[in-house]
């Protein structure tokens, strides 16, 4: 039985941290499976939604803090959607310098700007705390729910260790439920938005960009809505996992973690199928989570140990692309009300 | 504290690492201009390059000891460095007969994705084979020369030297041979070019190789000067080599040799009045002012 207890303590943990990666996989599937924009700075967006939220929602600077900035403690939805929303204006800023360009432009823009900011979040304590990280980020409820919990255990001192160990981990279930919530209601309105005629507009821009300009639509302008939406949902995604791991660091925001294995999830579950995304996301995860494991019985450094996972998730990446580039689920064929008869 | 009396000394230093970023930025230019896409794992092939290097310098050593006269290194480096630059070259021909090939008619989005992957798998190969701390190609410590208010070591001026070399061999093989000029016929039309009985796989076998050979200089020399190679050498270069190629015109090899000179340049420059832990920024700075400015780059066209 406490065996049983620690696998759904860690079941728990591992469908956060996946549930946060759908997150991540939806905002780029509006980018790249809906509209063709190539964003390989996922990091960035993420990283700034996840500053941005620990700023506005986290305690102000204590004792041994570098910084001076922010802390104001405000509510968590306000830290979520201002989150949201700066990630967004970064995102309108970059659209706007290289949108109308080739999509080359965009991936090395946004690379670089994912980048860029790694170097400020490493530079400006002030800001950031730097390298000491940002601590003591709140998780919403998690007084209530502690209180609740160590009632139950004080009330009950009988209780098998099993069951005293599940009610310790009960925090993870309730925010596993707040995430789920939120994918929800995102998959609900992105569902929508893409069987809208605004998102016929932007699957017409990533088949044919000429076609789609010949019938008098902003092609620009479409892009740019898409790429600030998808960027806003990974701010989004930052806020949900700072207040989860309550403390920030720029290791959470490399490369890898940031935008590489979010590709492959994208990629791997089918671009253009928000079911995908999602699916994607868990199986990836599920994928890196294992292998993990499986190192773990090889006589290999750390260092190497992770060096051979990337490259395998590098190696399915490839492989998924060569032999079945639609993914796993691949994009749904929308046919018009009208003509479905 | 500093400032421009510092200047003089940082062009230096910039035109080395400029001669470096240009070594790289040819090979990515070459690509974009021959493959039709921006091969995000160029700056991975300067990495292995330099490993390579590494590999058989540490054969060569015992066979060819000393060293040259005020150099870092000695005889054992220059057949090292050939062989690395061949190993590399059949490295990228390798990798291009087992994935690009079967991509040649896809999109250039879908050959950028796939060649993110191939940065991620070869990088994290070499650092599961070497490890992540740096490796060095010399642990001896140079006298550097003064002119003035200008210090300048010998590997300076030897990497400058092979770096003019190298580009000067390039303009002979794409201005007078037949293969050079089957590239520039391929990179202007490659329909044209191939009814003409052009053989494109030759060419597209050709660009990988000279890429990935000057890729390998580019990351050897960099070890020279830096003393030492780490798996991230590539990743780190990877803005630099794209706003050097940006900045010149994307596809142009002449501009990307522009473009590398000038981002070395205004990154060390950049130091005098900036924190040096920003100088990944000005490469980045400059290219979203170009973009802003001329998207086609100095040398490119619409």
């Amino acid at each position: 039985m406490e065996i049983l207890a620690g696998i759904l303590n860690y079941l728990a943990f591992f469908a956060i941290t996946a549930g946060v990666y759908a997150v991540l996989t939806l905002g780029l599937n509006v980018q790249w499976g809906y509209t063709g924009l190539f964003n390989i700075g996922v990091a960035g967006f993420y990283a700034v939604g996840a500053y941005t939220s620990a700023l506005v929602s986290g305690p102000p600077p204590g004792a041994l803090d570098w910084r001076t900035f922010g802390g104001w403690g405000l509510p968590f939805p306000l830290g979520l959607l201002s989150a949201a929303g700066v990630a967004a204006f970064l995102a309108l800023l970059i659209g706007w310098i290289t949108i109308r360009l080739k999509e080359d432009y965009l991936a090395i823009a946004s690379i670089g700007i994912a980048e860029v900011l790694r170097l400020v979040i490493k530079n400006e304590a002030w800001l950031t705390n730097g390298v000491w990280g940002l601590k003591n980020i709140p998780s919403p409820l998690f007084g209530s729910v502690q209180k609740g919990v160590d009632g139950l255990l004080a009330s009950h001192p009988d209780l098998p260790t099993w069951a005293a160990s599940l009610l310790k981990g009960a925090y993870n279930w309730v925010y596993l439920a707040l995430l789920l919530g939120v994918i929800a209601v995102l998959y609900f309105l992105l569902e929508r938005a893409l069987r809208s005629p605004w998102g016929r507009v932007l699957r017409a821009i990533r088949e044919d960009e000429v076609a789609a300009a010949a019938q008098g639509k902003n092609v620009a302008a479409f892009k740019l809505q898409a790429f600030v939406l998808g960027s806003g949902i990974m701010g989004l995604a930052g806020s949900l996992y700072a207040h989860y791991a309550r403390f920030l660091s720029v290791e959470k925001f490399e490369p890898f973690y940031g935008t590489f294995i979010v590709w492959v999830m994208l990629v791997a579950g089918g671009s253009g199928n928000n079911k995908g995304a999602i699916l994607g996301a868990f199986l990836i995860w599920g994928l890196w989570a294992g292998t993990d494991f499986l190192t773990g019985f090889l006589p290999l450094s750390d260092v190497r140990a992770n060096a051979l996972r990337v490259a395998l998730v590098g190696l399915v990446l490839i492989l998924i692309l060569l032999l079945r580039p639609r993914g796993i689920l691949g994009e749904e064929k929308f046919v018009s009300r009208l003509f479905k008869g | 504290m500093g400032g421009w009396e510092r200047v003089p000394q940082l062009v230096v230093y910039g035109l080395v690492s400029g001669s470096i970023i240009t070594l790289g930025a040819i090979g990515l230019s070459l690509t974009y201009s021959i493959l039709r896409f921006s091969n995000f794992a160029h700056g991975d092939l300067m990495t292995s390059g330099a490993y390579l290097g590494l590999a058989f310098l540490a054969l060569f050593s015992p066979l060819l000891p000393g060293r040259f006269g005020p150099l870092s290194f000695g005889p054992a480096l220059i057949p090292a460095t050939i062989l690395a630059m061949a190993a590399n070259a059949a490295l990228a021909i390798g990798i291009d007969r087992l994935v690009y090939r079967h991509l040649r008619r896809a999109k250039a989005v879908l050959l950028l994705m796939v060649s993110v992957g191939v940065a991620f798998l070869l990088r994290n190969l070499i650092l599961f084979s070497a490890g992540a701390d740096p490796l060095y190609f010399s642990h001896h410590i140079q006298r550097a020369i003064r002119f003035g208010s200008i210090q300048l070591k010998a590997d300076q001026l030897f990497i400058l030297g092979v770096a003019v070399l190298a580009v000067f061999l390039l303009h002979v093989l794409l201005r007078y041979t037949k293969t050079g000029k089957a590239m520039r016929a391929m990179a202007d039309n490659r329909e044209l070019a191939q009814v003409s009985g052009i053989n494109t796989e030759r060419v597209v076998a050709w660009t990988w190789g000279v890429g990935a050979a000057l890729a390998a200089l580019g990351g050897i020399l960099s070890g020279i000067e830096n003393k030492l190679v780490t798996p991230e050498l590539g990743w780190q270069t990877l803005l630099p080599l794209f706003a050097a190629v940006i900045l010149g015109g994307i596809g142009s090899p002449y501009g990307a040799m522009l473009g590398g000179m000038t981002i070395g340049l205004a990154e060390e420059v950049s130091t005098a009045f900036i924190p040096t832990s920003y100088k990944p920024a000005v490469a980045f700075g400059l290219l979203v002012l170009m973009l802003l400015v001329r998207p086609q780059g100095l040398f490119g066209r619409k």
